[in-house]
């Protein structure tokens, strides 16, 4: 099955290429477009329309920091804020965060594994299409006045039927139902992709970090929605149909949604922090010249961190009347989860130590996230504890300690992933000046708009407060946070305007600007449908910084159907061969069924039968066999 | 609108401006239904204070009957279709409707009308209506009292509290759309919730 | 160095302007076990922080290059000098026992922190959207017992034993200057307490994300001497002072035939409304609307006219009075001391 091919002598042979791209190109036109199964241009979309949230996310912030700036200040009313709180927190942590994570893993994964596509090419689009329309819906439903205004997190019973009438909690409800399908989809993606799809010699210890970072994200992820979505699920019950889960006068327990929800809503932060760490052991290693110190050690940390999470979500509860004795399990995990990242941040150091460091925009951002991660990540092990937790929580100090660590351990590396990656997607570097300014004011104005904030919290100012009163005293630091936050504003828009002229206009970069070591590399940038003309096999960790000479191909792959190889688990044999399926209308029909199912049980309980009902044509379509299966060509070594 | 072609793997590509077009003339056609209806049943009102004079003080006389009559000599029930309502200020706002339960709750109307079921008081949740189903007679209702045994809020409640109230107590014969009616209360349970009660009979069973 | 203390000393001070309430100008018993805590896990974060920050930078710059990289070099694969490996291990080492140490100092402060199974007084916090209801237990005889609104008082050097709940959504009790928070849950009955060392006036403030008006659901616990405690306590035992002049019968008229004694109750009157705060001592409280405006005439005046500018979504409705009603009534309610 594998050919051995010195790359001067006997390069792909030219109409087998052409071929190859016919076979993995889509269709011209609109239509092309909307039945894709390319993860790359479906991830691309998942990006673009995740930081569309982003910017929607962060003129919410702009516009409460401006509320915020003066005592009694008049901007917006007390509806209207707790509108742009909850919207804030909804669309960055469900719209912005987790998808623009997952869309960087859809794009970089199979590449990184010398894979064709994922796993499974229609549910890729299947899961784009529910996130896109559950996004939408919620923003449709902001501007007509029925965006969630209970926080992100929901707590009932303000937002049970009582306390919060109207649609607005509803809304919410099914968005989350809308973004955790879309969430767990992409984790499918990933593991199967990882586990099967990889290129022959790629065993599990010479996978690339970003690539493990990406799997235990993933895991995290199944483990983690269900928790939401069955507490959303709940909510919409109660709110719909009249149970009582949540009544305390019928034996329901108002205390059941916090578990439910923080059992996801802790892991959640995770699965947004653990692929910034995968992006920035990439950054890292590509950027000193240097494999990342201690493979090992770095991967267990990074399923230790996964594991950890898992145990920390009482943290959050810790003002709630339940046992202290229960409540001291969750310090000292809450206080063990940084080990695990003090591990990963010391080989980081050691890389950088030993290697020869530029100081390019990528690493300027990754250095970036060493400094304000870190003061995060303490501020963290200090609200760990039960009595110092209970003066800080629910105060600006937790605001300055989330934004430190989610600004700071995913923005800051994902900021240095897009200028890192984006000569691969586009072809085009990004300007290194207008990168450097952007990273500057944006460091800057993290610091002035988050740090007084944890002044703010000892002092007394809660969370969620569409005013305060002057004589707190809290003024003059809300408004230099409300200063802070317009340099951010700066920064990014300087972003959009360096990604504006960059797209088109930037200096045209080869295969390898950067002389990375991982396989994304090896191909054109952008790179083709096919990604690879020919499927490399691995010969080390090193990957191309140990290229041999008579660098092995993969031979024997059909070029008229979409053939990958399949390989095993352990040490990426060649296994078989499996045939992924064509492009295809039904992921998006599925899709918008769903959305009706969805939408309409807010209105009307019974809606969502007749959605599944309808549902269940384009699930017919999709499953529809289209000629015989063909039978699996295994390879020569494994049948004997 | 050009049409921008690029050539990439073989491939024609159809410019950014024509898809988004589309989608956003589509989405645009579906939303303007939802906007209307949407806004006006989420809107927080608060009312803030008005001059004592009320634009929406009730011209109708105070004890008119109202325009359905509830029984035949043999007392059963006459088949007339009952006049709609006309709605108050509060009529298409969930808001107001909420807190016209809160305030049916806190001021015991229970005490006398159950939860709509009735007891020393009428039913308010049959189409039965002595006095009136509009709002404004609903409003009259309240504010003067009538005899039989109603008292007179006036001087317990704000014309806006009123208001509510009247939207809430429309919503308990059924009237107005099902998305504005209030969910189950935190309490135990006397009763399904509005939103979930069927369209109720024209006769409370076993009223006089 | 010394300028240095004296910078960490002036920021660990409430700032000048900073009103009654910080967290690190703790007053009570319990919050002065959290502040040590707090000052001892900065020190240490901030030594760590120096630490990791220096060898970052140096790493980062020793071996600093704006060359292009060199495609062939086999520098990139070679395995690091042992000294690397073992400072990563004592690292490592030296992490886990620090966190251990924080752990450890955490479980002792926990300890000294718990709320004591009795104490000098029992309060029981009733939180509704969004005002504070305090009971006050009154030693077991029932004529003692007190129910105020918003504003607390305490005796000074005692431990004050609270049970909080509520009656509609989740609120969080917090009084900075004290002790931490705990949120009041509907069916539940959550315990809290503070001892405050030092007499003065505290603010506190709702910490639990409540609704409409969760950004003005404010109180005030007043600690005072003891003789001033029972003083105040027996004063507001008492019914309502009766009414001698005719500004304030007039006044005390339009409070029983309007709307206000069908949600607020004088004791001493007719008025029994429980849906809003009693008002049998009005005068005697510091803020109205449970600490968003200062008490005096004209914000009562404001309060009771137009409720709803002030706290939209407040259950107080504004109300439709003439101005020379208002006059009077705002006369009446303030002779209630």
């Amino acid at each position: 099955m594998t050919a051995a091919m010195s790359p001067a002598s006997r390069g792909p042979i030219d109409e087998d290429v052409q071929e190859l791209a016919r076979t993995w190109s889509r269709p011209p036109g609109f239509w092309g477009w909307l039945t894709t199964t390319e993860h790359k241009s479906i991830a691309k979309r998942y990006i673009i329309t995740a930081f569309t949230f982003f910017l929607l996310g962060g003129l919410e912030a702009a516009t409460m920091r401006l509320q915020l700036g003066r005592p009694e200040n008049s901007v917006v009313g007390p509806d209207l804020y707790n509108q742009l709180f909850t919207m804030h927190g909804t669309t960055m942590m469900f719209l912005f965060a987790v998808p623009v994570m997952i869309a960087m893993g859809l794009y970089f994964v199979p590449l990184m594994l010398g894979t064709r596509n994922v796993a499974f090419p229609r549910l890729n689009a299947f899961g784009y299409y529910t996130y896109l329309i559950g996004g939408a819906f919620l923003y449709i439903s902001f501007f007509c006045n029925t965006g969630p205004d209970a926080g992100w997190f929901n707590y009932v019973p303000l937002s049970g039927p009582m306390f919060s009438p109207g649609k607005r909690i509803d809304v919410w409800a099914q968005t989350i139902t809308f973004t955790e399908i879309a969430a767990l989809v992409g984790a499918v993606e990933i593991i199967v992709t990882t586990f099967k799809h990889r290129a022959p010699g790629m065993s599990l210890n010479r996978i690339p970090l970003f690539v493990w970072a990406m799997v235990v994200m993933s895991f995290a992820i199944i483990f983690a929605m269900p928790a939401v979505a069955t507490d959303s699920l709940f909510l919409a019950l109660d709110r719909s149909i009249d149970t009582h889960i949540f009544n305390p006068a019928e034996g329901g327990d108002a205390l059941l949604w916090q578990h439910m929800f923080w059992f996801f809503g802790h892991p959640e932060v995770y699965i947004i922090f653990i692929p910034a760490l995968g992006m920035v052991s990439s950054i890292v290693a590509t950027f000193t010249q240097r494999q990342v110190f201690g493979y090992t050690a770095m991967v267990l940390s990074l399923i230790a961190t996964g594991f950890i999470s898992f145990g920390l979500w009482v943290h959050h509860m810790f003002a709630e009347p339940i046992p202290v004795l229960g409540e001291s399990f969750f310090t000292a995990a809450s206080t063990m989860i940084a080990i695990p990242s003090g591990v990963q941040i010391f080989c980081w150091i050691a890389t950088v130590w030993t290697g020869r460091p530029r100081f390019q925009t990528p690493l300027l951002f990754v250095l970036g996230f060493f400094v304000v991660f870190i003061i995060g990540g303490m501020t963290g092990v200090m609200v760990a504890s039960v009595p110092f937790d209970l003066q800080a929580t629910d105060t600006y100090f937790v605001v300055a300690h989330l934004h430190y660590v989610l600004i700071g351990g995913g923005v800051f590396p994902l900021f240095g992933a897009f200028y890192y990656w984006f000569p691969k997607i586009t072809g085009r570097l990004l300007s290194e000046r207008l990168g450097r300014w952007q990273f500057w004011l944006f460091f800057v104005g993290m610091h002035v708009t988050f740090f007084p904030m944890h002044t703010l919290g000892f002092h007394g100012m809660p969370r969620r407060i569409y005013t305060y009163l002057a004589v707190t005293g809290w003024g003059p630091l809300n408004l230099v946070a409300s200063i802070g936050a317009v340099i951010i504003f700066v920064s990014v828009v300087l972003f959009l305007v360096n990604v504006a002229k960059s797209w088109r206009g930037g200096a045209v970069a080869g295969p390898n600007p950067w002389h990375g070591d991982t396989l994304e590399w090896a191909t054109t940038s952008p790179p083709q449908s096919y990604n690879f003309a020919r499927i490399p096999v691995v010969v080390g960790r090193g990957g191309l910084w140990e290229t041999p000479d008579e660098q092995p191909v993969v031979g024997g792959l059909r070029t008229d159907t979409r053939e990958v190889l399949l390989t095993t688990l352990l040490d990426a044999e060649p296994e078989s061969v499996h045939e992924l399926p064509t492009d295809s209308i039904w992921p998006f029909l599925l899709a918008l069924c769903m959305g009706i199912t969805f939408i309409s049980s807010i209105f009307a309980p019974w809606g969502a039968l007749v959605g599944l009902g309808l549902g269940f044509l384009p699930a017919l379509g999709w499953a529809w066999p289209t000629k015989p299966p063909q039978p699996e060509r295994i390879s020569p070594e494994r049948a004997s | 609108m050009t049409r921008r072609t690029a050539r990439r793997d073989g491939v024609t590509t159809q410019s950014w401006c024509g898809k988004i077009c589309r989608i956003v003339s589509l989405s645009l056609l579906g939303g303007i239904c939802i906007v209307s209806l949407a806004c006006e049943r989420e809107k927080r009102e608060f009312a803030t204070s008005k001059p004592a004079e009320s634009s929406y003080v009730p011209t109708s006389g105070t004890l008119q009957p109202g325009p359905t009559m509830v029984q035949s000599a043999n007392g059963q029930p006459l088949n007339i279709p009952v006049i709609p309502a006309t709605d108050g200020p509060y009529a298409g706002n969930a808001y107001g409707i909420a807190q016209g339960q809160r305030l049916f709750d806190q001021f015991n109307c229970s005490g006398c009308h159950s939860h709509g079921g009735g007891g020393m008081g009428p039913p308010l949740m049959d189409q039965d209506w002595i006095y009136g189903s509009d709002a404004a007679h609903i409003f009259a209702t309240i504010t003067e009292g009538r005899p039989g045994g109603m008292p007179s809020f006036r001087s317990k409640l704000t014309t806006d509290q009123v208001w509510m109230l009247v939207a809430y107590v429309q919503t308990l014969s059924g009237h107005g759309r099902k998305d504005l009616r209030t969910g189950r209360r935190d309490n135990m349970q006397m009763r399904s919730s509005e939103q979930n009660t069927q369209t109720p009979p024209p006769h409370a069973v076993g009223t006089q | 160095m010394n300028s240095f203390c004296l910078v960490m000393a002036a920021l660990a001070q409430p700032l000048p302007w900073i009103g009654e309430h910080s967290a690190l100008d703790p007053s009570g018993t319990a919050s002065k076990h959290v502040a040590s805590l707090w000052w001892a896990m900065f020190w240490t974060s901030l030594v760590v922080y120096v630490i990791v920050m220096i060898a970052l930078g140096y790493a980062a710059f020793r071996r600093r290059t704006n060359a292009p990289a060199d495609a062939t070099s086999s520098e990139r694969l070679t395995p690091a000098p042992r000294s690397v490996h073992l400072t990563v291990g004592i690292a490592t080492g030296v992490t886990v026992l620090i966190l251990f140490i924080v752990v450890v100092t955490d479980f002792f402060t926990a300890r000294a922190i718990a709320t004591p199974a009795t104490g000098a007084v029992h309060i029981k916090i009733i939180a509704r959207q969004w005002w504070w209801y305090a009971v006050y237990s009154g030693d077991t005889v029932p004529q003692q017992q007190l129910s105020v609104a918003n504003e607390i008082h305490v005796p000074v050097g005692k431990p004050i034993v609270f049970t909080l709940t509520s009656r509609d959504v989740i609120h969080s009790f917090w009084v900075p200057n004290l002790n931490g928070k705990t949120d009041a849950v509907p069916g539940y009955e959550s315990n809290a307490w503070f001892r405050a060392d030092t007499p003065g006036v505290y603010r506190g403030q709702c910490a639990e994300f409540c609704g409409l008006e969760h950004a003005k659901m404010a109180f005030t616990i007043v600690a005072e001497s003891e003789e001033q405690y029972n003083k105040w306590y027996q004063a507001q035992l008492a019914p309502a002072v009766p009414t001698t002049d005719s500004l304030r019968s007039q006044g005390e008229r339009v409070f029983m035939t309007g709307t206000c004694s069908s949600c607020h109750a004088i004791r001493g009157t007719g008025a029994g409304g429980t849906l809003g705060p009693e008002l049998t001592h009005l005068a005697s409280q510091r803020t109205i609307a449970a600490g968003t405006l200062q008490n005096t005439p004209d914000n009562l005046a404001r309060w009771i006219l137009d409720a709803q500018r002030i706290k939209p979504g407040a259950a107080m409705p504004s109300q439709e009075l003439s101005s020379r009603d208002l006059n009077v009534l705002v006369a009446y309610l303030e002779g209630l001391r």
